[in-house]
């Protein structure tokens, strides 16, 4: 016989006092070789910041995994490395979006920016349209890379089923 | 009292199975915050690596007592909520980290954005973790959490729950939830617990008082089991309303 799975519900407002009680966002260390930062904000349906959101993201090959809380602004920020790449798909880190508001928590994907040929044919970007693969990318912005995250709208971050 | 202020419970529907209802209406943060574009399904290969795993360096010596982590004894109702973390097939998943949160026993949590005129508790910070045993068990020693008010309809609590945040084996078993109490009269009221539609699916996350667990002269007992789905990519009934 299966067991029914127990439901989801929101992180809520307050996650914070049980998620966040240490420094969890540094999957390397930002000395590391090839350290970057990894920053953006998470944005509702009418553009504005969510300000009580969490993210967190996992490096399935390198074993890398973080999560930081969305602050004023809704940014979050994370130091990363670019993880290695599996056959024949670009290197990409997997993220989960959690807040107030979200009964079940969500997951997209960030892919790099200096990889066009290996995202051109990567198995996932590559069966998207081409404004859905451009929320997926995150782009640089000086030494740092930029992925804002969008719940909603004509600029809605496409969010996978799982 | 307009329709904006009442609660909006909406019917039961088993179709839902354990799915929560992200856009559920009745809990109005989800207005501008539920992906409101279909989920891409990912192909069936390449969905689902292995979830991180988090050692015994994780976890200290007291985060599953959240009654011992002050100078003094937090007030309340001392209670031990244990349970096993299972897969579908209940097979008990070990050395898995499970994360809890929660108000104090006067309804107040300790977070700067919580200004409901209940008190503080010096001794109670509301936190705890710990790695599931060789049987997949957890085990936390608390106080029971109080009802609290919010604002999102006239006269709005919540009923009493405990936040639970757990890693399965693969990435996407990821389980973030709530844990309710037996009984409470706030149940029908409460729109996050009615967004899981089904009510045998709703069922799953009210705990169980239990005498055996109970520890004479010290505090009572909750047994509440938590199952992880398969992870991947899943459908959600309503795709499956659809094919």
């Amino acid at each position: 016989m299966t067991l029914g799975h127990t439901p989801s519900q929101t992180v809520g407002p307050y996650y914070a006092i049980g998620l966040c009680r240490r420094t969890d966002n540094e999957l390397v260390a930002p000395d590391a070789p090839g350290a970057l930062e990894l920053t953006g904000r998470l944005l509702d349906g009418q553009g504005e910041p969510v300000v009580d959101g969490m993210i967190e993201v996992w490096d399935a090959v390198g074993g890398r995994w973080g999560r930081s809380g969305t602050h004023p602004e809704g940014q979050y920020s994370f130091v990363v490395a670019k993880p290695e790449a599996e056959d024949g798909r670009a290197p990409r880190l997997d993220v989960f979006v959690f807040a107030r508001g979200l009964l079940r928590h969500q997951l997209t994907r960030v892919y790099f920016p200096d990889e066009p040929e290996a995202n051109a044919a990567d198995p996932v970007l590559s069966v998207l349209g081409e404004r859905e693969r451009q929320t997926l990318v995150a782009r640089q912005q000086g030494a740092s890379l930029l992925f804002d995250i969008t719940m909603q709208g004509d600029s809605a971050t496409v969010f996978f089923a799982h | 009292m307009t329709d904006v202020d009442s609660p909006i419970v909406l019917p039961d529907d088993p179709s839902f199975g354990p799915e929560v209802q992200v856009d559920y209406p009745g809990y109005r943060s989800t207005r501008w915050r539920a992906p409101d574009h279909p989920l891409v399904t990912l192909p069936e290969d390449l969905h689902d690596p292995a979830g991180p795993v988090f050692g015994e360096r994780t976890v200290g010596e007291h985060d599953h007592d959240l009654t011992v982590q002050h100078e003094g004894e937090p007030l309340g109702e001392r209670i031990v909520v244990t349970g096993r973390l299972l897969d579908v097939d209940g097979r008990p998943l070990q050395g898995a980290l499970v994360e809890v949160w929660q108000a104090n026993a006067a309804g107040r949590y300790r977070h700067e954005v919580d200004q409901h005129p209940a008190p503080l508790d010096p001794n109670f910070a509301g936190a705890g973790r710990c790695l599931t045993d060789d049987d997949g068990r957890y085990r936390f020693i608390t106080v029971k959490p109080g009802s609290y008010p919010w604002g999102n309809h006239e006269n709005a609590w919540r009923p009493a729950h405990i936040h639970f945040s757990v890693f399965g084996p693969s990435f996407t078993q990821r389980l973030v939830t709530q844990m309710y109490f037996p009984g409470d009269p706030l149940f029908e009221f409460d729109p996050i617990f009615h967004s899981v539609r089904d009510p045998k699916a709703r069922a799953l996350l009210i705990s169980r008082f239990d005498l055996a667990t109970t520890t004479p002269q010290w505090a009572l007992g909750y047994q509440w089991d938590i199952v992880l789905g398969r992870g991947g990519a899943g459908t959600t009934p309503f795709e499956e309303d659809h094919v």
